[in-house]
């Protein structure tokens, strides 16, 4: 009874992000930014096609979509670089229709990062208070603040040719942020990094709008950066927003296939609808059998589907050796693929019977992390898989 | 590693060995004879191969020298700042305005220019200025003027205005590449960060700039001081040039010897003065973008 509720959070724990204990409700927040059927052209190609969503005080929101989706475009046009042939831009209650670049509460750090070469690292970071009145000792101080948050202390003098690609974007940082925007616009920041400084620096730039209080708006094709920052994401294609969500809800509950597809590894299969009821829907899977998923997890069918699938996330299943018991449902198969990844390993398995349902076996990829000492089992392997139905996802 | 290093650079040597022996036979060679005159003495048709130091003393003591190298630096001065100030705008409008896919269209129709020779560029300006020339035909035919106006030629100004027209392309091309380089994303940046475009051109583009505007400066500034053609046929000979003074030394006065002196001294000014350009815009240029 108990192990059956352990099997839920599993599925989901490859969603959790370090973002620490909650802040006030995302809807109790006033609107920092709102696009209402926002549309852009660029001559006959269709841009932007109706935009509408809300971003709240104090929020770090994420533009997630492929390049060409026209996420950069949408920020621009917040940022004031691209103008609008449709709809409404208001920043903090504003509308931004006749309001230049130059003038909106809004900063922003480039992909490239756009530091002046010409400038020493401090001329870069004060570059944005020629017009403040303060003194010039008292501008010099902000700067050395400025440069202290993002760990560039005593960088100042530096010439900003001379930096690394990490360096570079923690000046556009400091930069941006020593202006106190209402809201700080990121363009794929972390995309001309490596590995290694990308999940160092998406740590970092958490730590740092949780210190900062101000609401970012990150542009990105990567979703797993997205969703390790993100409180809540805009996953868009061809200018549309094709789903709006917080990033546990956006990777358990896709709103459609091709969400579920671009947002981390999904098994699909093909399902066929035998029944419904009140709460759930019953639906025969390859492999799978028959099996009734809630109606939480059903979702659409985007057009040029070729009927109901199913999606399954790699580790919404436990593979188990066989004669072991276990809690759900439990089928059986043979592996048939396995691909090693150090911490975790990715096993192809062949369910027994899931060929039956239209004479081709079909593949389901499981997941499991590595433990320590124990062997990965090898191709060819009989196995016990555990799963629920709950971690099933239809789209009709 | 040595052995590496040591093949590619006698690669290299032998790559460009028959471009430099050119350089050397018709630079060098010339400059370092002209180098050694300016120490010999003048005989009558000839040149005694003694050192001394009296042409340069001559030269500097000269006052007709010092007048004539002082105008062609002023000319030359005004030629620079005409040419670069009316380039600025051309190769902004270049790289700015211009579609992409028009930009090679644009810089071949500022180089058509080029396809004529330089003299007959030079002399075009005399057959529109002239006495008879383009403009007072013109303006007499309207009945705009009754006798030709004769302040058209033969002046400083008219020297200035067909210096600047040959040199534009010299000037033009350089500021271009600079302004090509500038990463778009940085007036942007500017933008963003509170400035007004005029403002941003000021803080962000110009100073970027500036590597294009230092080259076209001294491409324009140091060849125009040497001119000759231009005084002789514009200048009608009466508003000579520092070249001028050389040839008519060398060739009509023959005195090889003062004629090389006067040469040199040129020279060290026009290096002396672009080295102190050079250093007084040595912050623009140790950029690298």
């Amino acid at each position: 009874m108990t192990a059956a509720h352990t099997l839920q959070p599993v599925a989901l724990a490859a969603s959790a992000s370090p973002r620490g204990p909650a802040r006030p409700a995302l809807d109790d927040r006033k609107p920092m930014i709102e696009c209402r059927g926002v549309q852009k052209y660029y001559g006959d190609y269709h841009a932007l096609r109706g935009i509408d969503l809300t971003i709240r005080e104090g929020e770090f929101f994420s533009l997630l979509g492929p390049s060409g989706c026209g996420k950069t475009t949408l920020l621009r046009t917040i940022a004031g670089f691209e103008g609008i042939d449709g709809g409404v831009v208001l920043v903090d209650g504003r509308d931004m229709a006749n309001v230049p670049a130059n003038v909106r509460p809004t900063n922003m750090v480039f992909q490239s990062y756009a530091i002046f070469p010409h400038l020493t690292v401090a001329e870069n970071v004060g570059f944005g208070l020629r017009r403040d009145p303060r003194s010039r000792a008292e501008k010099a101080a902000a700067v050395d603040d400025a440069l202290d948050m993002v760990g560039m202390k005593g960088f100042g003098g530096r010439a900003a040719h001379a930096l690394s690609g990490g360096q570079r974007q923690r000046v556009a940082l400091a930069r941006a942020l020593i202006l106190k925007p209402k809201v700080l616009l990121l363009d794929e920041p972390l995309s001309a990094l490596d590995r290694k400084m990308r999940e160092q620096m998406q740590v970092e730039l958490i730590k740092l709008q949780r210190q900062v209080g101000i609401t970012f708006v990150l542009v990105t094709h990567d979703q797993e950066e997205a969703l390790v920052m993100s409180d809540r994401i805009a996953v868009m294609f061809e200018g549309e927003i094709a789903q709006l969500d917080g990033p546990e809800a956006l990777y358990a509950r896709p709103a459609s296939r091709r969400v579920a597809d671009f947002i981390g590894v999904m098994n699909f299969m093909p399902a066929r609808i035998v029944g419904e009821g009140a709460d759930h829907v019953t639906v025969a899977v390859p492999g799978f059998g028959t099996v009734d998923i809630p109606a939480a997890n059903v979702s659409r069918a985007d057009r040029g589907d070729a009927g109901p699938s199913i999606g399954f996330r790699p580790e919404a299943a436990t593979l188990l050796p066989m004669g072991a018991e276990a809690p759900g449902r439990v089928t059986e198969g043979v592996i048939d693929e396995v691909v090693y990844y150090g911490d975790m390993t990715y096993y192809d398995v062949i369910m027994d019977g899931s060929d039956d349902y239209d004479g081709v076996p079909h593949e389901v990829r499981i997941s499991m992390r590595n433990v320590f000492g124990r062997e990965v089992p090898d191709v060819g392997t009989r196995v016990r898989v555990s799963w629920s139905p709950g971690s099933l996802v239809l789209f009709r | 590693m040595a052995t590496g290093n040591g093949t590619e650079t006698g690669q290299g040597l032998r790559l460009i060995a028959p471009p430099l022996l050119y350089a050397i036979l018709l630079l060098a060679v010339p400059l370092l004879t002209i180098l050694a005159y300016s120490f010999f003495k003048d005989g009558y048709l000839t040149i005694v191969r003694e050192f001394t130091l009296e042409n340069y003393l001559a030269t500097w003591a000269d006052p007709i020298f010092r007048t004539i190298l002082v105008r062609s630096l002023m000319v030359a001065a005004m030629v620079t700042a005409v040419t670069v100030l009316m380039a600025f705008p051309v190769a902004y409008f270049l790289s700015f305005v211009v579609a992409p896919e028009r930009k090679a269209l644009w810089i071949f129709l500022i180089t058509i220019p080029f396809w004529t020779s330089y003299l007959v560029r030079v002399f075009l300006w005399k057959v529109i200025l002239g006495f008879n020339g383009v403009i007072n035909s013109g303006l007499k035919a309207n009945g705009l003027i009754d006798e030709p106006l004769k302040f058209l030629l033969y002046n400083t100004g008219s020297i200035v205005m067909t210096l600047s027209h040959s040199y534009a392309p010299f000037a033009i091309l350089p500021i271009y590449v600079a302004l090509e380089k500038i990463d778009r994303s940085l007036l942007e940046a500017g933008r963003d960060l509170g400035e007004s475009r005029l403002m941003t051109f000021w803080r962000v583009t110009l100073p970027l700039a500036m590597p294009g505007v230092v080259a076209a400066v001294l491409i324009v500034f140091i060849p125009t001081i040497g001119d000759y053609v231009t005084p002789t046929v514009i200048g009608g000979g009466k508003i000579p040039m520092v070249a001028n003074l050389i040839q008519a030394q060398m060739l009509d006065i023959d005195n090889k010897p003062l004629g090389s002196a006067v040469a040199i001294s040129a020279m060290a000014v026009v290096t002396a003065l672009s080295l102190a350009f050079l250093f007084l815009n040595r912050r623009f240029l140790k950029v690298r973008a």
